[in-house]
């Protein structure tokens, strides 16, 4: 075995690696809860190639065959239905693991400085993650992957000028068809698993170079014992690899449950309106995205067409996503746990997250004059804790941060 | 598309109008109560659905020999009572009817019904069929309560005749349990397998957790407890 190593370790750095980004990797000994969902969503990933990888051998990419393809592997194909349904299934659990993991990054001001650039390779992972969602859902091509599509690939259309050449140019025809089908199939199990694939690897190596944050928002790297050790900081194998074992078996506690016994969960993770076949000759009563892109489909709706255009709407929902990259530069604050910072930073953090989920919540209803009131009052409040972050980050008074973690 | 979208929005500028305005009318829909381990019930409903419903309705993504396997009955007897053409046994349910005919009879084309159950849902299905009333406006005579101005005729009419409500009632359940198996044939196994993949994950969790719990001496009283 050693003999292995040697010769291994003499034509590629294997040990060296092994030892940087695990076995020498020093973490903060203090992880709580909110730190188990990095390795989550690498599981996550995982399960999601694999079974695409499955699920692709068995699709029809092709409009007048693709809704019974997956009908055949629902039935016809050995143990598709569970492959399906850990895809389906899958992509929302994503987004769960993914929405818990930026939350953790903004209780603990994780993309505070040194953090910054990990924080930005996060967010275009989420906004590319976002787009291999939105375009897996188009492939089963029932009414609702067909309709969603339209409304979706129809905001390109409401650019100022290129607009309606975009629009073509995107779907390869002037509606939602058979080119629009192909092509997102195509990005979705190639282009963008493989800039999601490489956008992980950036993002960890990213991480490892600055270091994990932690609960109390100390830098363990200030603190080394003679040897450069941290003197907060413990290996991540085996101690961490070994507690993330724990956090992966009670996900996938959680993951099996819905799978097996509710794999549609009531039309959160598949859709009822799914199931009828795509027709273009009949639009739905209620067109809904899934719930993950609900928030800014409520930002979408909420911003009233301007000059006759419905642009503005367009630009406010881009704007919500990508706001978020600026988080760095908006918090002006000394501390970065939620643990050290003052009471305004707490309510308004408060006050994001319950915009977010009611957001999300209108963005599956149908519009009704209390929705849409509703929907500009938390799009205010949602944009307002980004404009407002700068002042309220600077204001009230901040916990003294210990030297050394607490727990 | 940009229809839509208008629509929508102009309902957003709109805020004098009622609050219902989007509001879709809603019947309120019976408990179907079905079992899909109950394969008696999934049989009963096959037979129903064979004779009642097979004859314009298809269930294309489902083989005879398919629901043989799953619900215990003989090729033969498929062959038999199921098959009415000359399809084989492994080929998928399509209905006898012509497309143009359907159109010309109906006005429509009968819907396929393999995933009625998983877009309406059981308890659509089971009001639905139990919804038909008199009207003489109508076509066939027969209006319907969740489907206002449905094509379809009361298929189940001679059924209901010659029974109690409460046997007619099992009927319709049987039925609605046979489409809700067809919506999804791997729901007879799924639950089962479930609750074998929660043991095995529990017992996991144990086993995990006491590991973690060994490592993680190290760090509380051992080589990487808190220095100095």
């Amino acid at each position: 075995m050693d003999n292995n190593k040697n010769w291994i370790d003499q034509r590629f750095p294997l040990t060296k690696v092994w030892n940087e980004h695990l076995a020498e990797y020093y973490t903060p000994r203090n992880f709580n809860f909110w730190y188990f969902f990095g390795s989550l969503a690498i599981l996550v990933l995982v399960m999601q190639l694999i079974t695409g990888i499955f699920l692709t051998m068995h699709f029809k990419p092709d409009s007048a065959n693709a809704f019974a393809s997956v009908e055949y592997i629902m039935r016809d194909v050995d143990w598709g239905w569970l492959i399906r349904y850990m895809h389906s299934t899958g992509a929302s659990a994503f987004f769960v693991v993914i929405y818990l993991h930026m939350y953790r990054a903004m209780l603990y001001g994780s993309y505070k400085a040194p953090r910054e650039l990990i924080w930005i390779l996060g967010m275009v992972l989420y906004i590319a993650l976002m787009a291999e969602a939105f375009m897996g859902y188009v492939l089963p091509w029932g009414q609702m992957s067909y309709w969603g599509a339209q409304v979706i690939i129809s905001l390109f259309g409401s650019v100022p000028v290129i607009g309606p050449d975009l629009l073509t140019w995107i779907l390869g025809d002037y509606a939602v068809g058979d080119p629009a089908l192909n092509r997102f199939f195509s990005l979705h199990v190639i282009a963008l698993p493989l800039i999601l694939v490489i956008l992980v690897f950036l993002h960890i190596v990213a991480l490892h170079t600055v270091g994990s944050n932690n609960p109390d928002g100390i830098e363990i790297k200030k603190n080394k014992d003679k040897n450069g050790i941290p003197k907060d900081g413990i290996p991540f194998h085996p101690y961490y690899s070994v507690k993330d074992i724990v956090g992966v078996v009670v996900f996938l506690m959680i993951f099996s449950a819905i799978l097996f016994f509710s794999p549609a969960l009531n039309g959160y993770f598949l859709e009822h309106a799914n199931f009828v076949e795509a027709n273009p000759l009949k639009t739905p009563d209620h067109i809904a995205p899934l719930w993950y892109l609900t928030p800014f489909y409520s930002v979408l709706r909420a911003i009233p067409p301007m000059f006759g255009s419905q642009f503005p709407g367009v630009v406010g929902m881009f704007a919500a996503l990508l706001i978020l990259i600026a988080l760095p530069w908006l918090d002006r604050s000394k501390v970065k746990s939620i643990r050290y910072r003052s009471w305004p930073y707490k309510i308004a953090l408060g006050v994001f997250v319950v915009s977010f989920i009611v957001l999300g919540y209108l963005g599956m209803q149908p519009v009704t004059p209390v929705n849409a009131f509703l929907a500009r009052v938390f799009t205010v409040t949602y944009f307002g804790f980004f404009i407002l972050m700068p002042w309220f980050t600077s204001v009230g008074k901040t916990k003294e941060v210990p030297a050394r973690l607490t727990e | 598309m940009k229809k839509i979208l208008n629509t929508v929005t102009a309902t957003l500028v709109g805020t004098v109008i009622s609050f219902n305005v989007f509001a879709v009318a809603s019947v309120e829909l019976d408990q179907a109560n079905t079992d899909i381990t109950d394969k008696k019930s999934l049989q009963n409903g096959a037979r129903l659905f064979m004779n009642y419903c097979a004859g314009c309705h298809s269930i294309k993504f489902m083989r005879y020999n398919r629901i043989g396997k799953d619900l215990d009955i003989a090729d033969e007897d498929i062959e038999k009572n199921f098959i009415f053409g000359n399809e084989k046994i492994g080929s998928p349910i399509t209905s006898a009817m012509s497309v143009e005919g359907a159109a010309k009879w109906f006005g429509t084309t009968p819907p396929d019904l393999s995933l009625v159950s998983r877009s309406k849902g059981v308890d659509w299905i089971y009001t639905y069929l139990r919804g038909f009333y008199k009207d003489e406006e109508r076509i066939f005579g027969v209006n319907n309560h969740v489907l206002e101005n449905a094509s379809m005729p009361d298929v189940l009419w001679s059924l209901k005749q010659n029974k109690s409500s409460e046997a007619f009632d099992q009927d319709v359940r049987d039925i609605t349990n046979f489409l809700d198996y067809v919506g999804e044939p791997a729901k007879l196994i799924r639950t089962e397998l479930g609750y074998k993949v929660l043991g095995f994950l529990f017992i996991l969790f144990i086993l995990s957790y006491l590991l973690k719990k060994e490592y993680w001496k190290d760090v509380k009283y051992g080589k990487w407890r808190a220095k100095d």
